[in-house]
């Protein structure tokens, strides 16, 4: 589906990602982790031709993405940003900017299709009851619901997710990524997602990427990323690695400096 | 979808009534007041009689550069503040209006007014402009990338160093060209020159089509940058093309009628409060309400203290900010994004 090679790229002068390699395959949940500044965003800025790179390529369904043109390309890979803008249209208006790419040449008005297409984006995400609200109104959960709902009217093969989870509760993280989830089972849709939250990431993908220095530090499942060397390691942080009860997928618990003295002073007791 | 769409075509036709009615009520009023069916019957009648002269040399071609100006404003108003993402950019925020003033100024100094004619005054405006686009543009690319808030604040900081360089030159000038300065900064829809009006015209609506091009890439660029690239929208050409309309938009009204200011702040703003804003129908009501708006301005102006006429600009400003300070505290909504 999407295989990067080689890649380095960055902004002006400064190269931010080196030698990153990696590929995914047609209906894969992947997510991307790594220390804030790492270039995780950068990843997803160069698959959405936002930067220009510096080597390397991106092949998607092994077309260069350079060589496929902008309107193309917004019909295959739908993005979430981080931030969400605010406006004053309503959720069905922002839902059908995500049309935008099929336009037609002439085409004016949004046709027919148009609308129920955003429509059946808006009951997946189950926004439907919010559609002539303004956008300005709803909820932080709501609108990163409306905001993925725009990118499902896109209809897009690839959907690149930066932190679709970041201020929200946990209802609403839940929320967000088991939507996610049933997207990539149910429809085949291929899902690479930045998240910051360790365990959600260690939940919820298939894969994980960790992204340290702007160069790939390791591949794998989530046992094989989340070990807690590893994480130690890049993220400069003693934390303990234990299993989910429910899931058995690796869990990450941190140890706050105050306990850690602690610990330390006991053990010197010991000796 | 059906629905939308005569939602918007019940506004056009109501903005176009209103405009209409506009139109009429300055044919009508003025110095000597001619009631509507007379009017008609002058028509009919054909030239010959002072009451023709007066409605066609005088009113009517005031009532045409309203359109076109008014238009023209809005729509670059709209433009800019789709662009910017910025309830308070307007088409002079980008030090053109000081770069056609300027040019004027020198010309009027320089005597130039007197050797090549009246036509000159405009021309030396338009050239100003010019100069102030191609600068504040060339000033705001880097790596050719156009920044979109560089171009702003190169626009502010251009139209202070203009107005600085006019005190200036009017601070040396004489009396005579003084007179002259101020009346035409002062701005005024009092245009003899038939070419002129035509010309105007013809640039407002063609920068009115052009525009519609764009009115996607404008609903997508509401959202960010990065956002309308994603999708689809190649933003550095669509950056670049606005920028050039909204900027001979602006230029060309500048150098025909002076400078007329709040009617391309005011009138997006005023219409997006009731039609919405999407681009698709937020452009062509623009440039109707604009055109109304400023002839309605133009018809009190010189009528209000007649014979005397009071500059235009000075009646925008008072109407336009007035109903949109009251629409706005009775509405209860912050108008534009963010």
């Amino acid at each position: 589906m999407l295989e990067i090679r080689n890649l380095a790229c960055g902004y002006h002068s400064k190269v931010v990602l080196h030698d990153v390699n990696f590929s995914v395959r047609k209906g894969e949940l992947l997510g991307i982790i790594g220390p804030n500044g790492s270039g995780k965003t950068t990843l997803l800025r160069a698959i959405t031709k936002v930067i220009k790179l510096d080597k390397g390529e991106i092949l998607l369904e092994r077309k260069n993405i350079w060589s496929i043109s902008l309107k193309v390309l917004a019909g295959e890979i739908a993005v979430v940003s981080q931030s969400p803008p605010l406006n004053h249209m309503s959720v069905e208006e922002f839902v059908l900017l995500g049309r935008i790419p099929h336009y037609r040449r002439s085409q004016f008005l949004e046709t027919k299709r148009d609308f129920e297409i955003a429509q059946k984006a808006m009951s997946l995400t189950d926004t439907l009851k919010l559609k002539d609200r303004p956008m300005s109104e709803i909820s932080g959960g709501e609108r990163q619901l409306v905001v993925i709902a725009r990118a499902l009217a896109q209809e897009p093969k690839l959907l690149l997710l930066d932190e679709p989870t970041a201020h929200l509760d946990i209802t609403h993280q839940v929320g967000v990524l088991d939507l996610i989830k049933s997207l990539n089972k149910e429809f085949g849709l291929t899902v690479i997602m930045i998240l910051h939250d360790l365990n959600l990431a260690s939940e919820y993908c298939q894969r994980l990427v960790l992204i340290n220095k702007g160069r790939i530090h390791k591949i794998g499942e989530p046992q094989e990323v989340l070990d807690y060397q590893i994480i130690e390691e890049v993220y400069k942080t003693v934390v303990v690695v234990e299993k989910n009860p429910i899931s058995s997928k690796p869990y990450i618990l941190v140890v706050s400096e105050e306990e850690r003295q602690r610990r330390e002073q006991r053990c010197r007791g010991k000796d | 979808m059906g629905k939308k769409l005569t939602r918007w075509i019940i506004w056009i036709l109501f903005l176009a009534g209103i405009f209409l009615a506009v139109s009429i009520f300055s044919l009508c009023i003025g110095a000597a007041g001619i009631p509507f069916k007379k009017v008609i019957s002058i028509i009919i009648e054909g030239k010959g009689t002072t009451e023709y002269s007066i409605i066609f040399d005088i009113r009517l071609p005031r009532i045409i550069l309203g359109l076109a100006i008014g238009g023209a404003l809005s729509i670059s108003g709209v433009i800019l503040q789709g662009m910017f993402r910025n309830p308070l950019v307007e088409p002079y925020t980008l030090g053109i209006s000081g770069g056609a003033a300027l040019g004027v100024c020198l010309n009027i100094v320089l005597g130039l007014n007197r050797t090549f004619g009246a036509f000159s005054l405009p021309v030396s405006g338009f050239i100003g402009a010019v100069m102030v686009i191609l600068l504040v543009y060339w000033l705001s690319i880097r790596r050719g990338i156009l920044k979109i808030q560089g171009l702003l604040l190169c626009g502010v900081m251009i139209s202070f160093i203009s107005s600085s360089l006019i005190m200036l030159i009017m601070a040396v000038s004489r009396t005579e060209d003084l007179h002259g300065i101020v009346f035409w900064i002062m701005g005024s829809l009092e245009e003899p020159n038939w070419a002129l009006i035509k010309l105007a015209l013809w640039v407002s609506v063609f920068g009115l089509v052009i525009s519609y091009l764009f009115c996607l890439d404008l609903n997508a660029l509401s959202l960010g940058e990065e956002e309308a690239l994603h999708l689809g929208v190649n933003i550095e050409r669509t950056k670049r093309l606005l920028f050039i309309i909204a900027s001979l938009l602006t230029g060309c009204s500048v150098s025909v009628v002076g400078i007329i200011g709040f009617v391309g702040l005011v009138v997006p703003h005023f219409v997006r409060m009731f039609v919405g804003s999407d681009h698709r129908i937020l452009l062509a009501s623009s440039f109707l309400a604009g055109g109304a708006f400023l002839i309605f301005c133009d018809t009190l102006a010189r009528t209000i203290i007649s014979p005397l006429e009071l500059p235009v600009g000075v009646i925008t400003g008072i109407l336009g900010g007035s109903i949109f300070v009251y629409a706005m505290t009775k509405r209860q909504v912050i108008l534009g994004e963010k």
